[in-house]
């Protein structure tokens, strides 16, 4: 589960070009948006499109992704239950 | 009819002209054939947020607007009108390599939103909470002219009181390569690097002591080499200005075949002192903007820097400067200046 947190910080900082962070700025439970790391709508989508095309996982209901994306590690856990790749 | 006057220019390009208070007192030499603008501390301009969305183009436009406003002390533009060639090519390159990669699925919108042409002119609106006229010129070479033409009409038909208008073009990773493998192969290809910038001007009726009037704007889709020296001397009568008022001849020659409707054109002018900038700025569509940009320096500071010169000798106050620009032979433009 490390392995996958760890991964998943990677790539929020590279596909949403969060350049003034690295992967130790980030704890597990901060929020992704908000007064977290300050993501907004068009990030989310970012993230869904990640969802989809790394991890298999379709998100089709916003309020399920509301949910999802509350932290690292609330996504992580997400994917470890529903990946299919 | 109002006047049209500029009160502030302002330049990110291959030169330092940005952050600098003097006007190319040291000349940035360049031996490759693409060459990137200096860029400022764009953290200066713009919020870390916006910023990290943004390709090379906005981030200049963005930032050389925001310089142009605070000069010219104007909070908010009556109209932003912007000029750009290949608009936001890195950003489109980008999409469009992963729509190729990723097989038309999987597409992600910040590089989609980021492509189109008028993401400057919006950036830039966006910032300012400014919703007023915003438009966008496409149209080759003379995409900031039309740009420029379309500020000086709202201000001399008093449509607006102060407006910001300007020029911008990035460089892009793939497609640039490309032409300059095509220039690379023909004898008369360019002979000056490709290159990019951001050149932005506030225009305002109101007038201040020595402050630059643009006096006429004229752009022309095709025209023979006899055909053009007949519409320029058509465009001098019009503004009542025979050749020998002409301080200073302001050309975008750029080295390849196409430069002989200069050499036309500057027969006009025998005696007048011929300038030249795109061995210094690089050529792209919007390059004519660091030119009328040079040209706004010239009148300001009352001086020509060597390396501008191309042929006479600077030895007299300069007032009256003309621009000519053209691109393959096509999209010819004049632009008439006059220090008050």
């Amino acid at each position: 589960m490390n392995t996958l947190r760890q991964e998943l910080k990677e790539k929020i900082i590279e596909q949403l070009n969060l350049e003034d962070y690295s992967v130790s700025d980030i704890e597990d439970n901060d929020a992704l948006f908000g007064d977290g790391l300050g993501l907004d709508s068009i990030d989310a989508l970012e993230l869904i499109v990640m969802l989809d095309k790394d991890y298999g996982i379709q998100l089709t209901d916003p309020k399920e992704g509301k949910e999802v994306f509350k932290s690292i590690e609330v996504l992580a856990d997400y994917i470890a239950k529903h990946r299919t790749k | 009819m109002k006047n049209c006057y500029i009160h502030s220019a302002v330049s990110i390009s291959t030169q330092n002209t940005f952050e600098t208070k003097g006007f190319l007192t040291e000349i940035v030499e360049h031996s490759t054939k693409k060459i990137e603008a200096i860029h400022p501390n764009y953290k200066n301009f713009i919020s870390p947020s916006s910023l990290r969305r943004m390709a090379t183009g906005v981030k200049m436009g963005v930032a050389a607007s925001s310089k142009a406003l605070e000069i010219a002390n104007l909070p908010q533009p009556e109209a932003i009108i912007t000029g750009t060639g290949m608009g936001c090519i890195e950003d489109t390159e980008k999409f469009l390599n992963s729509i190729i990669a990723n097989k038309e699925k999987f597409l992600t919108p910040t590089s989609f939103i980021q492509s189109t042409h008028n993401t400057v002119a919006a950036q830039i609106a966006l910032g300012l909470k400014c919703k007023v006229y915003n438009n966008t010129y496409v149209h080759g070479g003379l995409s900031f002219e039309s740009a420029l033409l379309d500020a000086h009409m709202h201000i001399i038909q008093d449509e607006a009181k102060n407006v910001l208008v300007g020029g911008v073009d990035e460089l892009g990773n793939e497609f640039i390569d490309h032409v300059m493998m095509m220039e690379n192969n023909t004898e008369n290809g360019l002979k000056v690097p490709f290159g990019e910038g951001a050149s932005f001007f506030v225009l305002s009726s109101d007038k201040f002591e020595n402050c630059i009037k643009i006096k006429a704007i004229e752009t022309i889709s095709s025209a023979s080499k006899e055909g053009l020296i007949l519409r320029l001397k058509l465009f001098l009568s019009q503004n009542n200005i025979g050749p020998k008022t002409i301080d200073a001849f302001v050309t975008g020659q750029n080295g390849d075949g196409f430069d002989t409707y200069y050499d036309k054109a500057s027969t006009l002018f025998p005696e007048t002192l011929n300038l030249h900038y795109k061995h210094l700025s690089g050529e792209f569509y919007t390059a004519s903007s660091f030119g009328l940009f040079i040209a706004t320096q010239v009148l300001k500071h009352q001086t020509v820097p060597k390396s501008l010169i191309n042929q006479g000798e600077f030895t007299k106050p300069i007032k009256t400067v003309l621009l000519y620009n053209q691109f393959k032979g096509r999209d010819h433009s004049f632009i008439l200046l006059e220090r008050q």
